[in-house]
């Protein structure tokens, strides 16, 4: 997502851990670069602007806390004002609360995403415990009706078929209708592409929001929207008054200004972020873990809450105590490869973990998912006995594990050597206990 | 080349430019007329007008620079001087990259054209409006839906064969891309279609299965045809910002881009990514799209461009 921002902001204050003691000079030299690295990220020039100033005024006017080299100091500026200008902590959750049926309208510029927007949230409004209605507000894009009705039907959730000859203010009035004869709750108006700046259809969305008043009226963006995204969130919010954000296409390497430059302009949440094609593929939009990224400290929450999610709590109490008795098996070695695989692909993983942002070959590192699989079968294809110790593993065994698992010996060599090193890393990490983990450990 | 009424083309960008033009040029002409002299504050200001056209921070320094060097070179004490030089400067970098599409290379009918882009670019549009433009040339037109991925995008692509007047080639949703434009291309050579326009699924650049997935597309049709594609046209959103560089990069690296289309040039996006992407990568610039009606597609022209993006008389 922020990857290249964060590799720029880390090269700029690589260069002030150097110099040790920060000077007023320093420190307006590096938000000089700063600047660069937000107007490269696309975040719009008067909002870095104002950003700039922030940070400056903050940073000239403090002095630099024991604990902190004057770099990190610095960098903990930078940071608190990036939430605070993406959101800090403001509710951003949606709003639902009202006599049903209420409307949930989508709007923003053509290829935007919000058709699959529509269908992904229809899709958490029913986990949500909401039964959602899709409503197709579009007879202008050719097939748009279609896409939506093939994205309910995949969801198998209830679409509105417009009556041929409506006009999307009659389609939106009796889908309405429809919605409250079925007793469904919540309507997904997925509206039409449009300009900002073309005043007819922008009247069409004032009409619509006039006979279904909307409880949420979100702007659907592309996170790669360049400096015109002042432009046409400025357009949207001033013509229809948009209550929320969803941010789409994260799941590239835009470096997304847009999400700075947006909220700047309109002061409403970034609700949700688009991160894929799949249905499923959005989540929430945390501001904090957002800058944490873009400085490189790395997106540790979302991979806590993966890990989490894949571990249940009692193999994590197995596994410590094995660990702590120095157990720990080529059994317990192969659980733990399935739970990285549970927790999605690798390569998703590394971006969340602090530091990996700023190797500079780490974006040529591409794990090789395959791998894991090939580890899995050789030590499927090795008996309970061997499992539990592996040292009786010799030249024969070995050879017949690898044409078990359809690897080589080399491969099945590579693995136990790796599962030694691992064992022998964990003793080590047991003995000095948390306090072996130095803070030196940390990027900043 | 066919006719083409040039003052037609060139009106109907500065209509689809008009309000960038107002937005830029209210700047550049607040800074340049108003017969100051050249300081620090001009230039500063003058790099934000760049900026906010999306001309991106590295071409816009070098644009900077060149701009300063000049004027002290050529004793310009003026601000109205610069806005000349400016002009000049950017022209320098489009003109060499305005090559419209000539189908002479093609070695033997069809020439295959493969549309690439980010999802939400516009290709489909595109593909729509392109195909139209041929038609009403009297060519023979085929239109391959390799999108088998997205909801309805062969449907959509379906209407706006039928609006060019063009021929489809379809399979079901999820087939295998590849397969159908192997077909399409059978049949385009069957039916001796003069173009065959292979309509792809989006695709983030940072996908690389999906990537492979296209280098696999064009793989096989060489097997039917060795020379194809003769084309591979790289949709670009004009909104986009910077990133727009990273995909042309990217889809380059893997696919050999022949030509760019910009597309969404009618709304308040500069555009100005162009710039950035001509001198990093000098790809040929062939087209502009300037609305969503079927005639809206015009030849990239980099004096009509530039003229609109900094015409003082709007």
């Amino acid at each position: 997502m922020f990857e290249n921002l964060t590799e720029r902001l880390n090269q700029v204050f690589k260069k002030l851990k150097d110099r040790g003691k920060l000077t007023e000079k320093e420190v307006r030299e590096s938000l000089r670069e700063v600047r660069l690295v937000l107007l490269e990220a696309d975040v719009n020039y008067k909002v870095v602007k104002d950003f700039i100033k922030e940070v400056e005024e903050r940073a000239a006017g403090q002095e630099v806390m024991e604990s902190l080299t004057p770099a990190q100091q610095v960098i903990k500026i930078v940071h608190e004002e990036l939430i605070k200008l993406m959101g800090g902590e403001e509710d951003n959750s949606l709003r639902l609360a009202g006599p049903p049926p209420i409307s949930i309208m989508l709007v923003g510029l053509q290829g935007s995403g919000k058709t699959t927007t529509a269908g992904k949230m229809a899709g958490y409004l029913r986990e949500s415990k909401r039964s959602p209605y899709l409503v197709p507000a579009d007879p202008y894009r050719p097939a748009a009706i279609e896409q939506l009705r093939k994205l309910g039907e995949i969801l198998g959730i209830d679409c509105y078929a417009p009556e041929p000859g409506d006009d999307p203010v009659q389609t939106v009035g009796k889908a309405r209708r429809e919605a409250e004869a079925q007793g469904l709750d919540t309507v997904i108006l997925d509206t039409a592409g449009r300009l900002h700046i073309d005043e007819e259809l922008m009247g069409e969305l004032r009409e619509i929001k006039k006979l279904v008043n909307p409880q949420e009226i979100l702007l659907v963006a592309d996170a790669m929207t360049g400096q015109d995204a002042v432009n046409v969130a400025k357009g949207f919010n001033d013509s229809l008054g948009i209550t929320g954000v969803v941010l789409t296409k994260m799941d590239g390497d835009a470096r997304g200004g847009a999400a700075l430059s947006i909220k700047a302009v309109t002061q409403r949440p970034i609700k949700f972020v688009g991160i894929g094609e799949k249905l499923d593929a959005w989540e929430g939009f945390h501001p904090d873990r957002m800058a944490s990224r873009i400085l490189g400290m790395g997106d540790v929450l979302s991979l806590i809450e993966k890990a989490q999610a894949a571990f249940d709590e009692r193999q994590v109490e197995t596994l410590e105590r094995k660990l702590k008795r120095d157990e720990f098996t080529l059994e317990d070695f192969r659980d733990q490869l399935c739970q990285i695989r549970k927790m999605g692909p690798l390569e998703d993983l590394l971006g969340m973990i602090p530091g990996l942002g700023k190797l500079k070959g780490a974006k040529a590192f591409r794990p090789d998912e395959r791998q894991l699989v090939y580890l899995e079968a050789i030590i499927n294809s090795m008996t309970k006995e061997e499992r539990r110790n592996h040292q009786i593993i010799n030249g024969s065994r070995r050879l017949r594990i690898a044409k078990g698992s359809g690897t080589k010996v080399q491969d099945v060599n590579r693995l136990l050597k790796q599962f030694a090193m691992t064992k022998k890393m964990i003793k080590q990490l047991g003995k000095k206990g948390a306090k072996g983990i130095s803070p030196n450990m940390f990027p900043f | 080349m066919e006719q083409r009424d040039k003052s037609g083309v060139f009106q109907r960008l500065r209509q689809g430019l008009s309000k960038t033009q107002r937005l830029l040029v209210g700047g550049v002409d607040g800074l340049l007329r108003s017969g100051r002299g050249v300081d620090e504050e001009l230039w500063e200001e003058l790099e934000e007008v760049l900026i906010a056209a999306d001309v991106g921070v590295l071409v816009t320094q070098s644009l900077i620079e060149g701009l300063r060097q000049e004027t002290k070179r050529g004793g310009i004490t003026g601000a109205q001087e610069i806005l000349p030089l400016l002009r000049q400067k950017v022209l320098e970098i489009l003109k060499p990259h305005e090559v419209p599409l000539s189908l002479d290379t093609a070695v033997e009918y069809p020439f295959v054209m493969m549309v690439i882009g980010v999802n939400g670019a516009g290709k489909t549009t595109t593909i729509g409006k392109l195909a139209h433009r041929f038609t009403s040339q009297g060519k023979k037109v085929m239109v391959a839906a390799s999108d088998t991925f997205r909801a309805a995008a062969i449907e959509q692509l379906e209407i706006w064969s039928q609006r060019a007047g063009a021929h489809l080639i379809r399979h079901r949703n999820g087939a295998d891309p590849s397969a159908v434009a192997f077909d399409a291309l059978k049949a385009a050579i069957a039916r001796r279609c003069h173009l065959l326009f292979i309509d792809t699924a989006g695709r983030l650049h940072t996908k690389e299965n999906l990537i492979e997935e296209l280098k696999k597309v064009t793989r096989v049709i060489a097997k039917e045809s060795p020379s194809a594609p003769h084309e591979v046209l790289l949709i670009l959103d004009a909104t986009t910002g910077q990133n727009a560089i990273v995909q042309a990069r990217t889809f380059n690296q893997a696919l050999g881009v022949t030509g760019i289309a910009l597309t969404k040039l009618d709304g308040t996006a500069k555009g100005g990514i162009v710039v950035a992407v001509a001198q990093e990568l000098g790809i040929p610039l062939r087209f502009i799209g300037v609305g969503e009606g079927i005639d809206d597609l015009q030849e990239f022209s980099a004096d009509a461009f530039v003229e609109a993006l900094f015409n003082q008389t709007t």
